[in-house]
């Protein structure tokens, strides 16, 4: 393959599953929600694909990835807005259940003959790239749309610019932070299915390996912009791919440094732009 | 708030969180009963489980649950010790290997400065992100976890690789350089040397000028900028390199009491388990001894779990998720103190 095509189609397939998760997660955060499950949400979702797509059907994989995504962020939001916790902690506390329940349902009825499973893939659509890309691009001005041309999204926003402001004129904030967080986890559950479905074709555990964290960056990178994050997603997948370009020039770089590559360019980033940008003011900040 | 009410959460945590163990066990189709008598056994069994297994495995959540009830006090929150834990492993490891020739207490003091010099070295990074460039430090402590993984795989592949060159993993260290024994056990000299150090943090924290800044900050950092004159920034990044300090210990008394190598995955999830510890605690050093004690029982039972019923040990990390939700739902504030 033509080794700049290699690197964009590289650099898209990084980028798709981290678009999901970003995107989802914009939504939350507009409503003053940080939800670290986020990677919980996919993690699930991946394995959610797994059985839904052994159905025969790879959409029905998709459509239970998207189901897990949303169960796991509506326990993070039971915790964290419903029993007004910290969100941060009942974040990392729902993403080791994830860790644990992933591990425990995969070892149980899937590792015994996990090797010879054979997944329905979804596969190339137009121009060689897989469904839920063409999903999640479009998924952006849709987000968009929502969140600034509806009564819905402003709405949404102001909660999580001020609670109390929004409380004040009659809206009802847990609401809008629960709904928010479940349109956020569910999209979560579509990153995690784009990954098993378009990309990798089987399950692994931990197999998210910190994409949920990462979109967590991708949101400050895209100031909270559905279209910014989609050109923040669009860069990390670009930078990351970068390693491809790097192993084909044949440098003698051990593995593992191209593993820490996305983590380290995340840091990077965030240091860049922090300081330039403002988060919703509301944002992680616990409403009675 | 009574003895019986701070112990009642702890109790109905884990309570719940085995009730819903138990439940996906059964669903599972795993012999439920088996699986939890083999978790009892692999914690309480007999004396040796309790001293090798328990007791051991209670250090590490100690001593990262101790630097983490700093942070917390401080407001500040650090989910990296699992890579904290990690690096102060491996730097111990370089350290013990080449100062095993030295006298015992000599190499042995280095091995452990070493990790703590390690741990705080890697939470250097997320402090002065976050003091510099304004980065949240609960992103970027994260973001490291998966550095410092790849980081050690590299290093027990490449310079710290034992010399036969087989596994991934470093060379065992000298006799000199490990901790001490309690005869009979595999219960290492770290086990107490954190028990005077959860001692010494108590009475810090209730009695010393640092222990009420700390508090200051953590509770009402503007009222103590303001009226306390107490750099609040300072107190917050000095919280962090504490905490990212025990985790480095952490990791060295791993190595230089437990497995006296540097492997891959040394840690089952230390770090976020301390997180559980230090809130169940409600960052009291001795509630955090005995909360680490107790979740040191449930890691123990895990093994035990998978050893003797084929349950794969990281179900208990739903148990643990199950405890952290109640501690939070116990400590959450009420409405009316919360800042508005």
């Amino acid at each position: 393959m033509d080794p700049i095509i290699g690197f964009v189609a590289a650099a898209i397939r990084i980028a798709t599953p981290l678009l999901w998760a970003s995107l989802g997660e914009v939504i939350a955060e507009r409503a003053g929600v940080i939800n670290l499950a986020v990677e919980g949400s996919m993690l699930v979702g991946c394995l959610a694909a797994v059985f839904g797509a052994l159905s025969g059907d790879p959409w029905l994989g998709v459509l239970a990835a998207a189901g897990a995504g949303m169960v796991v962020s509506g326990v993070f939001a039971a915790v964290a807005i419903w029993g007004r916790t910290d969100q941060i902690i009942a974040g990392t506390a729902v993403t080791l259940a994830s860790v644990g329940v992933t591990g425990m349902l995969y070892r149980q009825l899937l590792a015994t003959h996990g090797a010879e499973l054979q997944l329905p893939m979804l596969g190339p659509a137009l121009f060689r790239q897989p469904a839920p890309t063409y999903l999640a691009f479009t998924a952006v001005p849709l987000v968009w749309w929502a969140l600034y041309r509806t009564t819905a999204g402003l709405r949404l926003r102001a909660v999580g610019e001020s609670a109390d402001a929004a409380r004040a004129i009659g809206i009802n904030t847990r609401w809008y932070q629960t709904i928010a967080v479940m349109i956020g986890g569910l999209f979560a559950g579509l990153g995690g299915a784009t990954l098993v479905l378009a990309q990798v074709g089987a399950f692994a555990e931990r197999m998210t390996a910190g994409r949920g964290f990462i979109a967590i960056a991708v949101v400050v990178l895209g100031r909270w912009h559905p279209a910014g994050v989609l050109g923040a997603a669009l860069a990390f997948g670009a930078l990351t791919a970068l390693q491809f370009v790097f192993q084909a020039m044949g440098l003698d770089v051990p593995y593992q440094f191209f593993i820490m590559l996305p983590y380290v360019i995340a840091l990077g980033a965030l240091t860049g732009v922090a300081g330039r940008v403002r988060p919703p003011r509301g944002l992680g900040r616990t409403v009675p | 708030m009574t003895w019986l009410r701070r112990a009642a959460v702890p109790v109905l945590g884990a309570g719940a969180g085995l009730v819903i163990l138990t439940l996906g066990l059964a669903l599972l189709g795993y012999d439920a009963p088996a699986a939890l008598a083999a978790l009892w056994r692999g914690a309480f069994g007999s004396w040796y489980a309790v001293s090798s297994a328990t007791m051991v495995r209670a250090v590490p959540l100690m001593t990262i649950g101790l630097g983490l009830a700093i942070s917390f006090r401080a407001g500040a929150l650090n989910i990296g010790a699992e890579g904290q834990f990690a690096i102060g492993a491996m730097a111990a490891t370089a350290v013990g290997l080449a100062t095993g020739g030295w006298p015992a207490p000599l190499g042995l003091t280095a091995t452990l400065l070493a990790g703590v010099i390690g741990g705080a070295a890697w939470i250097l990074v997320p402090v002065a992100l976050r003091f510099r460039f304004g980065v949240l430090e609960v992103i970027s402590t994260l973001l490291l976890n998966f550095v410092a993984e790849a980081l050690i795989s590299y290093a027990v592949q490449g310079p710290l690789q034992e010399a036969k060159g087989t596994y991934p993993q470093s060379d065992a260290i000298g006799a000199s350089v490990r901790l001490p024994l309690v005869p009979g056990t595999r219960l290492h000299a770290g086990f107490f040397l954190v028990l005077g150090l959860g001692v010494v943090l108590w009475v810090l924290f209730r009695r010393s000028v640092w222990g009420f800044r700390l508090r200051a900050v953590g509770e009402a950092p503007r009222a103590a900028e303001l009226a306390g004159g107490i750099r609040v920034e300072r107190t917050v990044a000095l919280a962090l390199l504490g905490s990212g300090a025990l985790a480095g210990l952490a990791g060295a008394f791993e190595v230089s009491g437990v497995t006296y190598a540097l492997y891959q995955n040394l840690s089952p999830g230390y770090g976020f388990t301390a997180i559980a510890v230090a809130l169940i605690a409600r960052t009291d050093p001795i509630g955090v001894v005995v909360a680490g004690l107790a979740f040191g029982a449930l890691d123990a039972g895990a093994a035990g779990m998978q050893r003797d019923a084929g349950v794969p040990a990281v179900a208990v990390s739903i148990v643990q998720a199950v405890i952290i939700v109640v501690a939070l739902l116990s400590v959450r504030r009420d409405p009316a103190e919360a800042p508005s």
